[in-house]
């Protein structure tokens, strides 16, 4: 997690635990790759809606690969940016009218960040770069896992921004009634100041890592000049 | 709702409804092309003209869409239409104006996945805007999405000679500084009225 | 860095690809998508229609506490009122809900009004009663308001008294309202055609205001002088 390790650089191709993982941490669309920030800030007001909106991703992006993927062979390179958008706008179509199926309430909450599915850089990278080269499996694994951890970042955000915003989780009230809702964190400059806040965590605890990892191999007294050791 | 006034339309977008700030639209270019005015400001124009193309297209595609009751079809048509306008200006940008075309590179046909142009035809459509305020959303939302891009990049320039500590540098300050606009513009709410 | 996935193009031919072929991939691309699209619209029609059904009848439920059912109407610009079909209402028309009690007499209309708050549209459903032609009640459909400060029209109780009778009669002519519905500073309130905002949430105090004057404005005229026949329909 904290860095490339030789074994990453192998020239094998990528297992389909590999293939599925890959989305998940190590290049978190959120987190690392940075892709699809619309949605990530504008609907991350609570874990629910993060976690609604990282599912219907995920779906959008699972199908689109796995169509893409199976007509490869089919499309021409000239035509292929335009072909992907029809595909992926086709699918958050279907999205669109479940979420209308399944819940209202949802679907107001989502408004119409749902359809802006489509123009998230995610799907369309994710389709160009790898589903339109590899077979239809790996390609929609990777895009599942892909999905799957832009989920997660999604909810971390939601979670941090619904806990301190309206002193709640997934609709829980966590705080007692004289909880004074920190009420920026569920307006948009909360959504830029939580995930931030998680960039900036991640970059301590990559540094304090690298750290300790190059003081161990030096003997010099270097090693324990890290004053604050919070692991 | 169909009730607004276009000046209220335009202060809105611009001010306590800007796309970028308020909205979230337009995340990409926001944090991935203001590292310099330079470049910043003529994405935005460029952007700015697409949105307001895409505006004008969805209006008419909507009207016709709901003539021939194929409605579902709307969003295809919409992205379908973005990406061609995208393309007719990249030509035009490619031809008379080469050295910025060279500059503003793959952020050019991206603009084909802003979300701040899909954003424009999609929210016209659902408070149901007429002709006049569907053109004065647009014309309102470029010239606020040009507006903070532009602030960005000249406080990101300014801060890039500023003695930041090593952990923040990179997207985490980018994020700060667009939390802090973002609250700054919060300022401007209630002005339309 | 090997890039072991791209096959070398030594002699790769400089022309493109052929009309045809591009015209056979976007037809077949095309032809799939819409039948996919197609197919999940279908099938997702009716639950979506049930859900709005059911909404839009908690809604009327809660401002009209006597109703036990409920009946879809559009007042058409014309004058004309008819019972909501199934399909898109028609330019000008406005849709209410007529409302009856167990017995099956009439209990009132409810109808929809929506205005800019200070994030979004407030959609607000209120209900009116002939008999005090005023506004008996009123419900927030979706909002998008400041928590802890524009969401307190959902909660305060100063705010929600303001519509338990709110005056909305008709001019004599009754092309009109006789008042305007008006949002006030809070405590100012002295006629009953006006609304006691909430201190502090001004703005999303005055877009329920404005939402229910807009619609009422609209629909009353053509609504009240045919309330007869909204009486029979049981």
């Amino acid at each position: 997690m904290s860095g490339p390790s030789p074994a990453a650089f192998s020239m094998a191709p990528p297992s389909q635990w590999e293939e599925f993982t890959e989305g998940m941490w190590r290049r978190n669309p959120v987190f690392v790759m940075v892709l699809g920030m619309c949605p990530t800030l504008a609907v991350t007001v609570s874990a629910i809606n993060s976690i609604s909106m990282g599912l219907a991703t995920t779906f959008v992006l699972a199908a689109s690969c796995l169509l893409v993927s199976a007509l490869r062979r089919l499309i021409p390179k000239e035509v292929r940016i335009a072909t992907y958008i029809v595909i992926i706008a086709t699918f958050v179509t279907v999205v669109d009218y479940a979420v209308q199926a399944i819940s209202l309430d949802l679907y107001e909450a989502l408004g119409a960040y749902i359809q802006l599915i489509v123009a998230n850089c995610l799907v369309l990278g994710r389709a160009e770069a790898h589903a339109a080269r590899a077979a239809p499996i790996p390609a929609t694994l990777n895009a599942i896992g892909m999905g799957l951890g832009f989920t997660l970042g999604l909810t971390m955000i939601g979670g941090v921004r619904e806990i301190l915003g309206a002193g709640a989780f997934f609709g829980i009230p966590l705080f007692g009634p004289g909880f004074q809702p920190w009420v920026v964190m569920v307006l948009p400059p909360g959504g830029f100041f939580v995930m931030a806040g998680w960039l900036l965590l991640f970059a301590i605890v990559r540094r304090r890592l690298a750290a300790r990892d190059a003081g161990a191999t030096r003997a010099a007294p270097v090693a324990n000049s890290g004053a604050c050791h919070g692991a | 709702m169909a009730h607004e006034s276009l000046g209220q339309i335009l202060l809105n977008t611009i001010l306590s409804g800007n796309f970028v700030l308020a909205m979230f639209l337009g995340m990409c270019p926001f944090l991935g092309v203001t590292h310099s005015v330079a470049v910043a400001f003529p994405l935005g124009v460029a952007t700015s003209f697409v949105i307001v193309i895409a505006s004008v297209s969805a209006y008419l595609l909507n009207w016709v869409l709901a003539l021939a009751h194929l409605e579902f079809l709307r969003l295809i048509c919409y992205i379908v239409v973005i990406a061609s306008a995208v393309q007719l200006v990249e030509m035009f940008v490619k031809k008379h104006y080469p050295a910025l075309f060279r500059a503003l590179g793959i952020y050019l046909p991206l603009i084909t996945t802003n979300c701040a142009v899909l954003g424009v035809a999609l929210f016209q459509t659902a408070r149901e805007y007429d002709f006049a305020q569907s053109l004065t959303f647009a014309i309102g939302g470029g010239i606020g999405f040009t507006l903070a891009l532009t602030l960005l990049a000249s406080v990101r320039e300014r801060v890039q000679l500023a003695d930041a500590p090593e952990v923040v540098q990179g997207t985490v300050l980018v994020l700060i500084l667009a939390g802090v606009l973002s609250l700054a513009f919060m300022g401007f709410a209630g002005l339309g009225g | 860095m090997n890039a072991p996935a791209k096959s070398p193009a030594p002699a790769e031919p400089a022309q493109a690809t052929s009309t045809f072929t591009l015209l056979r991939t976007l037809s077949v691309v095309s032809a799939i998508c819409g039948v996919i699209i197609v197919a999940s619209y279908l099938a997702t029609l009716e639950r979506a229609k049930d859900n709005r059904r059911l909404a839009a009848q908690r809604a009327v439920f809660k401002v009209l506490p006597d109703a036990s059912s409920v009946k879809e109407y559009l007042a058409l610009p014309t004058g004309e009122i008819v019972p909501a079909g199934g399909g898109d209402p028609p330019p000008g028309a406005l849709r209410f809900f007529s409302a009856y009690d167990a017995g099956g007499r009439f209990a009132g209309i409810a109808a929809e009004g929506a205005a800019k708050g200070y994030a979004d549209l407030v959609r607000v459903m209120f209900g009116y009663s002939e008999s005090c032609h005023c506004i008996v009640g009123i419900g927030v459909v979706s909002m998008r308001e400041t928590p802890g400060i524009g969401d307190k029209i959902l909660t305060d109780k100063d705010f929600i008294s303001n519509f338990k009778a709110l005056d909305v009669r008709l001019k004599g002519d009754l092309s009109a309202l006789a008042n305007e519905v008006k949002v006030v500073k809070h405590g100012v309130k002295t006629q009953p055609w006006q609304i006691d905002a909430i201190s502090g949430a001004t703005v999303t105090s005055r877009a329920v205001g404005k939402g229910i004057n807009d619609a009422a404005q609209l629909l009353l005229p053509r609504l009240v002088p045919r309330l007869d026949q909204l009486r029979e329909k049981s």
